[in-house]
């Protein structure tokens, strides 16, 4: 025993060696590994008649992918991934805003809590609660016709896209839903950044002639920029990837992770599954991507 | 002094955190193209009177007049006053050039004027084709530099310098010292500096106000704050001095009230020297002795009062200080060095 630890100390690049031998051998065959045979699977082809899958290249997938149908469940998701996102980092914002810069030591681990909670319990039982708070008979129907707002809530509903039988049948129901549920992952990182800008940058700059809403554009929100990327990154792939919350709130119409749970399971279209799946990480690919034009990782 | 126009004007100014009075009613007036130092320890309010100034924080009570305005209210976008930051505060998203036009890009100037105008700032501040850098990209000193060029390109009435140069190294800090106070000269500009560092006060002020828990202690110039300190605390805090009181100021003057003598001022002599009129002479013992270089630095015993005594080195009797510990000596000096000090 005393030898090894003799010998590693000893030896820096074996000490490293045994660091990376277990996360880099995960990333590697679980990760790298099921990934790859997940977009060679996509070319695959789908043997009509019997219904197997045999390991002949075709883009077959992928035409039936921009099939009106299925390109639909392309645009939906990514419309709700966009929403999401937007509606996730002005609601962050000012949170982990006030976090950072004027809540009290005692008050910043309250909120920390706060924020932290949600993620203690169960996804799948606080998006049925959700399912409970938004119908009909729900407590915000209830709390609406209290405050004598029900004609709110019906004119949300009313109107097209959006709206639907009830707030639980909704998209606007399922945005709020997704929102709730991402919600910590965007504060979290924007509160990271944000924590890191010290307070005479933005005294440096009232100093200089510049007024609030100037600083804000010009110092504050370039530094808490990379901090709303990271954000976002988290928001917009989970919410690209979700099938739980489509398949319980909504009008049932389909998400491109209830399409490759569709397809993968009782179609047993793995190839169209797999094609689905390759959606996300060529959008998320390209996403990572104009982030970087636009130097959200200059300061890493 | 009077009838200067005044830059700044401070009237029963007060700053309270809870119970904590950092400013307690001050009164002071900077004059118009002076350089200014407000020195004290940590925690004594000069930085508090600073970003008071600033306009980054409100006064309790009291009244700041810039130019004779009133500033109560006045954020500190609307002031024409501009501070170099402790760190410096640049922006680390922008490039050098960026940090030092900052002033002019919210004034809207156009861009072939800010290329000109930060050209010519760092050619003052000797960086000139670092425009391009980043901060991160500059050492200390050129990091202050460039503080400086971005708080002087809007040409403020008043400029703040909160401990600039408390993080560079020894010598860079007595080389900016040098070149601040030849920049405030030729720009013309009132500067109000904050530092803990008598000694940096000392060789850049026109005028310094010694601070001390909340208060002004005293204000003057280098020289009169040297050579009359009103208080023991400002005795004490500027250069070394010797405080007796008590017993052996009885003995000495005649009465208990303490005074101050510089140890510079004080000789060492033999025993048994007769006393000039007009001189002071007071037996003791040699305690200790260090050699410091350019001085030699005595500890000598008065009737158990310690009293420090400074003398050049003389290369002569350097070999034989240590044998002198333990002797008999008599400490002389003319009445005309002791100073009164008021307790504060």
């Amino acid at each position: 025993m005393r030898r090894a630890m003799n010998y590693l100390y000893t030896h820096p690049n074996a000490t490293l060696a045994l660091l990376l031998l277990i996360p880099m051998a995960w990333l590697v065959i679980f990760y790298l590994g099921s990934l790859s045979a997940m977009v060679v699977q996509s070319f695959y082809t789908l043997d009509d008649f019997t219904g197997r899958v045999l390991p002949i290249f075709s883009t077959f997938s992928y035409q039936e992918l921009f099939s009106p149908g299925n390109f639909d469940i392309v645009v939906r998701t990514l419309g709700m991934a966009t929403v999401v996102t937007l509606a996730s980092a002005v609601i962050a914002f000012p949170l982990a805003y006030f976090m950072a810069r004027f809540a009290s030591k005692r008050t910043k681990g309250l909120l920390f809590l706060g924020v932290m909670l949600p993620l203690w319990s169960s996804y799948l039982v606080r998006v049925y609660a959700w399912k409970l708070i938004l119908a009909n008979e729900g407590m915000i129907a209830w709390g609406a016709a209290q405050l004598g707002l029900t004609g709110v809530l019906e004119w949300i509903l009313s109107l097209p896209v959006i709206g639907g039988a009830s707030l639980s049948f909704s998209y606007f129901g399922m945005f709020l839903v997704f929102v709730y549920i991402w919600l910590p992952y965007m504060i979290l990182p924007i509160n990271a950044a944000l924590e890191r800008v010290p307070k005479s940058l933005t005294e440096a700059s009232a100093d200089l002639g510049g007024r609030p809403s100037y600083t804000f554009r010009k110092v504050i929100l370039p530094l808490a920029f990379p901090g709303i990327v990271a954000g976002s990154i988290f928001t917009f792939s989970l919410t690209l990837g979700d099938y739980i919350i489509p398949s319980i709130i909504g009008d049932s119409a389909r998400f491109i992770g209830s399409a490759v749970l569709l397809y993968q399971g009782t179609a047993g279209n793995l190839p169209l599954a797999a094609a689905f799946t390759v959606v996300p990480i060529v959008i998320m690919g390209a996403y990572l991507l104009l982030a970087r034009r636009l130097g959200a990782f200059d300061a890493l | 002094m009077n009838g200067r126009p005044v830059a700044v004007r401070l009237t029963q100014l007060s700053r309270h955190f809870g119970e904590v009075k950092a400013l307690n009613s001050i009164d002071l007036d900077v004059y118009d193209g002076e350089f200014f130092s407000m020195l004290g320890p940590s925690g004594s309010g000069k930085t508090t009177c600073l970003r008071l100034i600033a306009g980054f924080e409100q006064p309790t009570s009291g009244s700041i007049e810039l130019n004779g305005q009133q500033v109560a209210g006045v954020p500190p976008y609307e002031r024409d006053i501009n501070t170099v930051f402790q760190d410096y505060a640049l922006f680390p998203h922008m490039t050098v050039a960026d940090n030092i036009a900052y002033g002019l890009m919210v004034k809207r100037m156009p861009k072939a004027q800010r290329i000109t105008r930060v050209d010519e700032m760092l050619a003052m501040v000797r960086l000139p084709g670092f425009g391009g850098r980043k901060p991160s990209q500059l050492s200390g000193g050129q990091r202050q530099r460039v503080a400086l060029a971005r708080a002087l390109i809007n040409h403020p009435k008043v400029l703040l310098l909160d401990e600039p140069l408390g993080a560079l190294d020894l010598k860079l800090r007595q080389e900016m010292q040098v070149e601040l106070k030849t920049i405030q000269r030729e720009v013309g500009i009132t500067f109000i500096f904050v530092t803990h560092d008598q000694e940096e006060a000392m060789t850049m002020s026109d005028r310094i106000a010694v601070f001390n828990h909340g208060k002004i202690e005293q204000v003057g110039t280098p020289y009169e704050m040297y050579e009359n300190p009103q208080t023991r605390f400002v005795a004490q805090f500027i250069g070394t001095t010797n405080v007796l009181e008590g017993p052996i100021a009885q003995q000495i003057v005649g009465s208990p009230a303490p005074f101050a003598v510089r140890p510079e001022r004080i000789a060492l002599c033999p025993p048994d020297t007769a006393i000039p009129p007009d001189n002071i002479g007071v037996r003791g013992m040699i305690t200790d002795v260090t050699y410091l270089g350019m001085t030699i630095r005595w500890i000598i015993d008065i009737a158990g009062t310690l009293v420090t005594v400074i003398e050049p080195s003389a290369q002569l009797h350097a070999n034989a200080l240590d044998e002198r510990r333990g002797q008999p000596c008599m400490l002389v000096w003319q009445k005309a060095h002791n100073r009164a000090l008021k307790e504060a």
